[in-house]
């Protein structure tokens, strides 16, 4: 078992590369782009809601807010694309320790309402700061800067790109796995232990929430710049929604599963508008409901049980219960 | 400046209708329902319907459209919520997140994005002179019936064998059953109320609100904000938000206008800050 365990890692993850090194030859570039910038603003929601127990329903404060300043930085400095990128994701990481300061004081459903309000406060102010933000026109025609070379073909742009999703899923999976993300998911299974043990609970999950932000800063910032606007859509709260529908349908507290949730979910959405079907939430929204009420593991976190069951045939493998949000699967 | 005060106040009575209706579910479910929202629009929408389909008018609306929504509501309470309540309430408000992208899509794709019109009932047409201003007739119905609704809902939770089932099923459900209530069965209904309420500030909305699928959906986030100023789960502290959240947000409106959408989210953080569980709230709120 140590054996396959050993083996087992390399192969997931040189999997796990090569299609996203690939993804571009069998899907359509841009697509493979939007994939790929959810799977990594999916994997920082995860961080949160997976291995944190928080359920943040504003993210898209931080996507959309990385987005707009992106966009300006790009727009206006002339500054290959990802400096603008990198600006992005620190303006999310700072705009995160106010609203995460508020916010981490609060439990359970209580955090998701006002990390909502919160996000729908950034919406409201990026809707009346024209001057800035272009309002409902957002920000148009941001180039892609980068020394001088064309990236205007998508296919190599999203070689341009993938360097920094890459970088923002590995760390986050370093944080994960670091001794901070184990005092993370203490907080998460037994927050009044994880206090007894001298751990400022608060502080560890105001810092979480902040990478969390900075992470979906950097898709946010990636997006933008492959798509060449930043618009309202990106601070709107079903944008929040959609990168919580990605993680659960990807499973709880998979990091990876998100990808997975990403690439249904934008694959759909594609699909949808070929078809010319404006009205996706309808059909997204019934998926969701049936993976909440049937499938509350998700895809990978189905599969990884049904892996391990088959490992251990052990039929008394205690069934992990999923009363609680994030619990370890 | 009074009409502006006014104005508020009305605004205030959506909020506190909807957030009555939440902070009841809340308290006895565990449940923060975010297709409130949606209902609400569908309350506009049912009462739009009945007019332009079957002429059916507002004042048989008022009381048919919420009582229809209630049904809905007690169906979907039993058919799904009900699986998910013992879960984490986490599960719950993703549920009805999905609901509310399906309601909303729905009538979207019937209707489309643009407003209906909804005609004011004749005999609301009017304005009425109230000594220092005058005021549309409808607005000023809005508010006394509201406050009516609130004034009612408060004296049957407090004074009425039901009420006192229920704020004890709230507050401590093992007890209440072990003195023989059966807690769960108070919880279909009082689910259903809350979304009956919901569908009823949608018909008030109607006539002076334009009505389209859109409407509730940011309505409810700032709801979403006086409940967490009010305290969730608290009905008086719920209520009293909202017209003070309302009131708030008009006065700001006339002096510092492009304060006039984020001041609640600013009252918010305010709140927060000085008592995370919420002005009327209990301790759960934070470990």
């Amino acid at each position: 078992m140590i054996l396959s365990k050993l083996a087992g890692r390399p192969f997931l993850l040189t999997a796990g590369l090569l299609v996203a090194l690939g993804l571009p030859w069998f899907v359509y570039p841009p697509v493979a782009m939007d994939i790929v910038c959810w799977a990594l603003f999916a994997a920082a929601v995860d961080l949160l809601l997976g291995f944190t127990g928080l359920l943040s329903f504003g993210h898209a404060a931080f996507w959309g807010g990385s987005a707009y300043v992106t966009g300006l930085i790009a727009l206006h400095s002339g500054l290959p694309f990802p400096v603008a990128v990198l600006g992005g994701a620190v303006f999310s990481a700072v705009l995160a320790v106010p609203i995460g300061f508020l916010s981490v004081r609060l439990r359970g459903i209580y955090f998701a309402m006002v990390t909502l309000a919160f996000a729908q406060m950034v919406y409201f102010v990026a809707n009346q700061w024209r001057d800035a933000t272009g309002g409902e026109n957002g920000l148009q025609g941001i180039p892609k800067e980068l020394f001088g070379l064309d990236l205007s073909d998508p296919f190599f742009f999203y070689y341009a790109g993938l360097p920094f999703i890459l970088a923002g899923l590995f760390a986050a999976w370093r944080i994960v796995r670091s001794p901070f993300g184990r005092v993370l998911m203490s907080i998460r299974d037994n927050p009044a232990r994880a206090r007894a043990l001298g751990y400022s609970i608060d502080r560890y999950k105001l810092l979480a929430f902040v990478l969390s932000a900075g992470l979906s800063g950097l898709a946010g910032g990636v997006f933008t710049i492959s798509h060449g606007f930043a618009s309202l859509q990106g601070v709107y709260w079903t944008t929040s929604g959609q990168a919580v529908m990605m993680v659960v349908l990807g499973g709880i507290g998979t990091l990876w599963g998100g990808a997975i949730g990403a690439a249904l979910i934008v694959e759909l959405h594609d699909y949808l508008a070929t078809a010319g079907f404006e009205e996706t939430g309808i059909i997204t929204g019934a998926i969701f409901i049936l993976v909440v009420l049937l499938f509350r593991r998700g895809v990978w976190g189905t599969a990884r049980d049904l892996i391990a069951a088959r490992k251990n045939r052990d039929p008394a493998a205690p069934e992990n219960s999923d009363t609680k949000v994030g619990a370890p699967v | 400046m009074l009409q502006q005060a006014f104005n508020g106040l009305v605004g205030g009575a959506f909020y506190a209708l909807l957030a009555l209706g939440l902070s009841v579910i809340f308290g006895m479910l565990h449940v923060v329902n975010f297709a409130h929202g949606a209902f609400y629009m569908l309350g506009a929408f049912g009462s739009y319907v009945l007019l332009d389909s079957f002429g059916v008018s507002f004042w048989v609306a008022l009381p048919l459209v919420p009582v229809v929504l209630g049904v809905v509501g007690v169906v979907l309470e039993r058919l799904f919520i009900r699986r998910l309540t013992p879960l984490d309430p986490l599960y719950n408000f993703l549920f009805t997140f999905g609901l509310a992208l399906i309601l909303q899509d729905l009538v979207k794709r019937q209707y489309g994005v643009q407003s209906q019109p909804y005609p004011r009932p004749s005999a609301l047409r009017g304005s009425l002179d109230l000594g220092l201003f005058t005021y549309p007739a409808y607005q000023v119905f809005v508010l006394a019936l509201s406050l009516l609704v609130c004034g009612t809902v408060w004296v049957v939770l407090t004074r009425t064998r039901i009420g006192m089932i229920v704020r004890a099923s709230t507050e401590r459900p093992e007890l209440t059953r072990a003195l023989g209530i059966d807690v769960a069965r108070w919880v279909t209904p009082v689910f259903g109320f809350g979304v009956a309420l919901a569908g009823f500030a949608g018909v008030l909305a109607a006539p002076m609100r334009a009505v389209n699928p859109l409407m509730g959906a940011d309505l409810i986030i700032t709801v979403f904000a006086v409940v967490v100023i009010g305290g969730l789960g608290s009905v008086f502290g719920s209520v009293a938000a909202g017209f003070a959240v309302g009131l708030v947000s008009a006065l700001g409106n006339y002096y510092v206008p492009s304060l006039s959408q984020t001041l609640v989210f600013i009252l918010m953080a305010a709140v927060l800050l000085w008592r995370p569980a919420g002005l009327f709230g209990r301790e759960e709120a934070t470990i």
